[in-house]
Formats: C-alpha cells, structure tokens, sequence
C-alpha cells in the first residue's frame, strides 16, 4: 500500500467546487509535485493534507491511518511556504529549534538537532541572526530547516521558490531535492512553474479545473500527454490542423503533405501537436513530413535558439542548438521544415 | 513660502500647548515667596493621601492592562485569522467608549450591578474595585484594540499560525509563543495608554467611591493653590514618561528594526 494515499478528495468553497475527486499514491520517499495553473486546486489539496483546509469529503492516509480528523498540530506533517514564515521575534537558531521545544526535546539533543540542520543547509554560521538579517534563499533554506527539524512523516513545499530570484531559485531547487534524497522523506511539491517541476520531480500531477488531469514521471508527461490541457500546459506547442484521409492506417492531409500516423484515428478533422525541438530546419531523413515555411521572429537564447515559422496559417516554433559556426536564420527567409510523424501528438477534443 | 507657513503653524500649535504648561510649572515652583522651591511637590509627595491614592491607581491600571491584554490580543487575533468579515463591527464596539460619556457608563454600571441587582459587585470593595477596572478597560479599549490591531498588521499572521501549527504547537502556544511576542511592542504601547488613561481617570472613580488620583486631584484642587499646579505637572510627567517608554521599547525591539 501506498505510503500517502488521497481518496475521492473533495473540497468546495460554498457553491464552488475546487477539488473534485481527487485521488494520488505516493510511495514512501517520493517527490510528487502538484503543478497547474492558478486556481486549479493543487495549494487546497495541499492544505488539506496539510490540515488546514477540512476536505468537504474523501480520505488522507498516511502510513495506514486516516489523518482526515486530526488537527494540525497532530499530523506531524511539516511545510515551508512562499513567504518563509519564519517567526521574526526568534533567531535562526530559535526557529530551527521551535518544534522541538514544543515536542519537549531535551535541550541537548535540541541543539545537537538545530546545528546539524544548520550545517545540512549550509548555513551553520547564522544561528545567531534573526530572519530580517537574511536573504530570501538563506529564508527559505532555514525555513526548510526548520520544517525538517521535527522529522517529519510528509514534507509539503507550498510555492517555495516563487520569491525567489532565478539564479538563487535554480540552486535552492537542487538543494531541496538533494535534501529530500538524502533524507529519503515523502515530499509534495506545489508550483506553477513547469520548469521546477519537470527538473526535480519523480512524478507530477498535472491538475486543471480542481481534477488530476495526469500522473506521470516527467519524461512521461512532457512527451505523452494525456490530456490536450496538459499537453499545451506543459512545454511550447505547435498545433497543425489536418484532414483525416485513411482512418483505419491514421493517413492525415497536411497541406499537400500525406503522412501516416500508424494509428487509427476518427474520421474528420483532427488536431496534431509537436514539441519546438521535435521541428527541424531543413530537410532530414526520417522526417517525411515537410512544409514551406518563412521565418517569422528569432530569440537567441544562449545555447537554444527559438525560431517562429509560418507555413500557411499555421505557425511553428522551433528550436536549434546554437552553433557558433551556423548564424541563425533571417526574419523573412524561405525554408523547408521537417517533422517525424512519431513526434506528432494527436489531441483528443 | 511653504517652510515659512509651516513653521509658522508649528511654533503657534507649541505656543498653545507649550506656554500654558510653562507657565502651570511656573506657578507650582512659587509656593515660597519671591523664590522658585519644589515646595508644592514635596508638599504632595508627603502627603499619604497622595501615596495612597496613587498606589490604588497604579494598582488598577496594572489589573486593567492584564485584562486588557487578556481580552483585546486574542480578540483582535481571532478576529483577523478566522471572521476578518466581523472587523468594521469589532472596530465600532471598540470606538463606542469614545463616544458615550465615562458618566453613561458608570450609572448604567451601577443600576445593572446594584446591591440588589443579580450581580451585586458595588456591595462590596472588591466587587467594585472589579467593576471600576471594567470601566477603566472600557474607556482604555479604543487605544488598546487599536495599538494591538496595528500590530497583528505588521505580521502575516495566517502563515505565521499555520507554520507554528505545522510543527505541533497548539493554540495556546502559538499565542504566548509567536503571536504575542511579534506585538508585544504594540501591546506595550496600548498598556501604556491604559495606564496614562488610568491614572487620570476622574468620573468613574469618583462616582464608585474610590480613593483613586483622579478624585484626589479634584479634591487638592478645590481646597489648595499651589499643590494642584505641582499634581498637574507629576500627571503630565507621568503620561509622557509612558509615551517615551512606548518609543523605547520600539527602539531597543531587535526583531523589529528590519521593519522600520
């Protein structure tokens, strides 16, 4: 049996419902990430694991026990929120320790417990500052600490690193997840930002409209989509219009262009999708499906290069490598782009 | 042109409150002809009735702010945490005392609590010395509700509540322990006005009977020249003194400096 266990959960706002039916396993020392948009229910079905949202309806298990009625205070789930939260009347070091003094730990263990944390988040030096006396990242990172401290059954990171400038974002995500590694502690991570999610998760829950639209490894939803939310959520998008010619053998129109997709499909029209770096400048084997195009706009990004082409009414955008030997095409030069039919995603309605 | 109106409106606003005060100090250092003395003072300040008088207020006024306190923190907490749509009703309860007269309160306190009323607290002296520092947390309610609701601003007390309870505090200790300590400088603040408000309170004190300083000072008033000015001026000192504790204690507030 799964460690954690969501079942059926429900939660409504009066007439509004934010979760709907929400179920999710996660094993013990996995690192789920709960990722939509706002508004999609992902920070209530985190409170309510949490304990301070009461589910309108359903089951939270955690080892085996239902922790739907517990307070709290009592469910020895520990948080880090978006604005740290640290209490400003108390040290670094005061703050690590809170919890165990309200736990009754012996004073020695408690120190003993508050500098190894310290040094565990690489700050074992400012025990003796109070939070004013921080950065937003040394915040958050002794807010994780302090979260830690008491040794809980489930972390819950709410936005974490939204405050946060890039840079110090990008390092603080490695750090929490080389944290949650060595500690082996089940951890659900809240964000919007599907960059976070996909670069340090083991699985994500893409959520939409307070339902789990997909469960998948991140690999698994970037490519596989499941739903045409996730799949427009998650990553760039080139969406192609096409006719369905064959359906038995998948033979869409694009264009001029017949390809075979390999699989049924419904007769009619049919939207396709593909990934910017699944579009290649120029011709390429295995790639039978090419289109004219002209290029549109050109962001260099440093070591990827995003190019927008238009074929027809339809515009792509694609990435390349930057090479310092290849300039990168024009605004307004005539190519040929190629894409493999295994690439090309067909969304349901 | 601005400055100069500016500075003109601030030496005429001192004038009106500075030279009054002068001259009241003035006039209580001239008990001995011809000369300035601290006679009037040490006249007060030997006088038992003066010792016994204000001991009783500094007493209530130290009741009345723990009452206070009991009751304005966790109210105003609440309030902000869990029914932020009550707040424009608590803020006009708390304004009330502002606006219905000391002298209102105190007779509907008598007729209610009455020797032979349900609850007969004037039959007795601690029974009214309970009911004067109702009174007393009634009319110090507008300054202490909004030291103290001006505090709970400062503070993300939502996320500071919910942090605390995700480590295991309970609601007791998320109070003694994170919420009052962060408005402990606003609570202060409120006590102190509590006791400047305390200390000078006349109506209620005088109409329950009680050997507070207010009903002293109108007593010394009516009957000696010299030992009001002097009284007036210890009175003034005593305010002030709180207000210049109330900026202390926000100076010398560790976790407080990031904030200013």
């Amino acid at each position: 049996m799964a460690f954690l266990k969501i079942a059926h959960l429900e939660k409504s706002f009066g007439t509004t419902r934010v979760v709907k039916d929400f179920d999710l396993e996660i094993e013990r020392g996995e690192f789920v990430s709960l990722l939509g948009p706002s508004g999609c229910g992902k920070t209530t079905v985190l409170r309510m694991v949490a304990g301070f949202e009461t589910p309108s309806s359903g089951a939270i298990i955690v080892d085996g026990k239902d922790i739907v009625g517990l307070r709290p205070n009592q469910r020895n789930i520990g948080m880090v929120f978006q604005a740290y939260a640290l209490f400003p009347n108390l040290t670094v070091a005061e703050n690590v320790a809170f919890g165990l003094k309200i736990k009754g730990t012996p004073a020695e263990q408690r120190d003993a417990r508050v500098k190894e944390m310290l040094a565990m988040i690489g700050l074992p030096d400012l025990g003796g500052r109070y939070p004013f006396q921080l950065s937003g990242g040394q915040q958050q990172r002794v807010a994780l600490a302090r979260a830690l401290a008491v040794q809980p059954q489930v972390l819950l990171l709410d936005e974490p690193l939204s405050a946060l400038d890039a840079k110090i974002r990008v390092s603080l995500r490695t750090q929490i997840r080389d944290i949650q590694r060595e500690l082996g502690i089940t951890t659900i991570f809240v964000t919007h930002d599907q960059e976070e999610a996909l670069s340090i998760s083991d699985r994500i829950v893409v959520m939409n409209g307070g339902v789990a639209e997909q469960v998948g490894a991140p690999f698994e939803i970037y490519n596989r989509p499941a739903t045409r939310f996730v799949a427009q959520f998650v990553g760039t998008l080139n969406l192609i219009e096409a006719d369905v010619t064959l359906p038995e053998t998948g033979t869409v129109r694009i264009g001029t262009t017949e390809i075979s997709l390999g699989r049924p499909l419904k007769p009619g029209r049919v939207t396709l999708a593909c990934r910017p770096e699944a579009v290649s400048l120029g011709l390429a084997d295995g790639r039978p499906l090419v289109l004219h195009a002209e290029i549109g706009e050109v962001h260099f990004l440093g070591a990827v290069i995003r190019v927008q082409a238009r074929a027809g009414r339809t515009t792509l955008s694609l990435d390349t490598f930057n090479r310092p030997d290849t300039p990168p095409p024009a605004a307004g030069d005539k190519v040929q782009v190629s894409i493999s039919p295994a690439d090309l995603l067909v969304l349901e309605a | 042109m601005m400055r100069f109106m500016s500075w003109t409106a601030f030496l005429l606003g001192s004038l009106i409150f500075i030279l009054p005060l002068l001259g009241m100090t003035e006039f209580s250092l001239s008990m001995r002809r011809g000369v300035y003395s601290l006679d009037a003072y040490m006249s007060v300040l030997s006088d038992p009735v003066f010792r016994a008088t204000f001991s009783y207020s500094v007493m209530m006024a130290l009741f009345t702010i723990v009452f206070g306190v009991l009751l304005v923190v966790p109210t105003a907490y609440w309030v902000r945490l869990k029914m932020p749509e009550l707040r424009p009703v608590i803020e006009f309860i708390t304004l009330l005392p502002l606006v219905i007269p000391a002298i209102v309160i105190v007779f509907g306190y008598i007729r209610l609590y009455n020797t032979s009323s349900w609850l007969p607290l004037t039959g007795s002296t601690m029974g009214t010395n309970i009911l004067l520092m109702f009174g007393y947390s009634a009319l110090a309610l507008p300054y202490m509700y909004r030291a103290v609701d001006t505090g709970l601003r400062t503070i993300d007390i939502a996320t500071l509540t919910e942090a605390a309870q995700s480590m295991g505090a309970g609601w007791v200790q998320i109070f003694a322990r994170v919420i009052l300590p962060n408005v402990l400088v606003a609570v202060l603040s409120g006590a102190f006005l509590t006791f400047a408000v305390v200390i000078g309170e006349f109506t209620m004190a005088a109409l329950l009977n009680r050997p507070a300083f207010g009903p002293y000072l109108q007593l010394v008033g009516a009957n000696k020249a010299y030992e009001p000015a002097a009284l007036a001026v210890i009175a003034f000192a005593i305010t002030w003194a709180c207000m210049g504790l109330i900026q202390l204690v926000t100076r010398l507030s560790k976790h407080t400096r990031a904030q200013r």
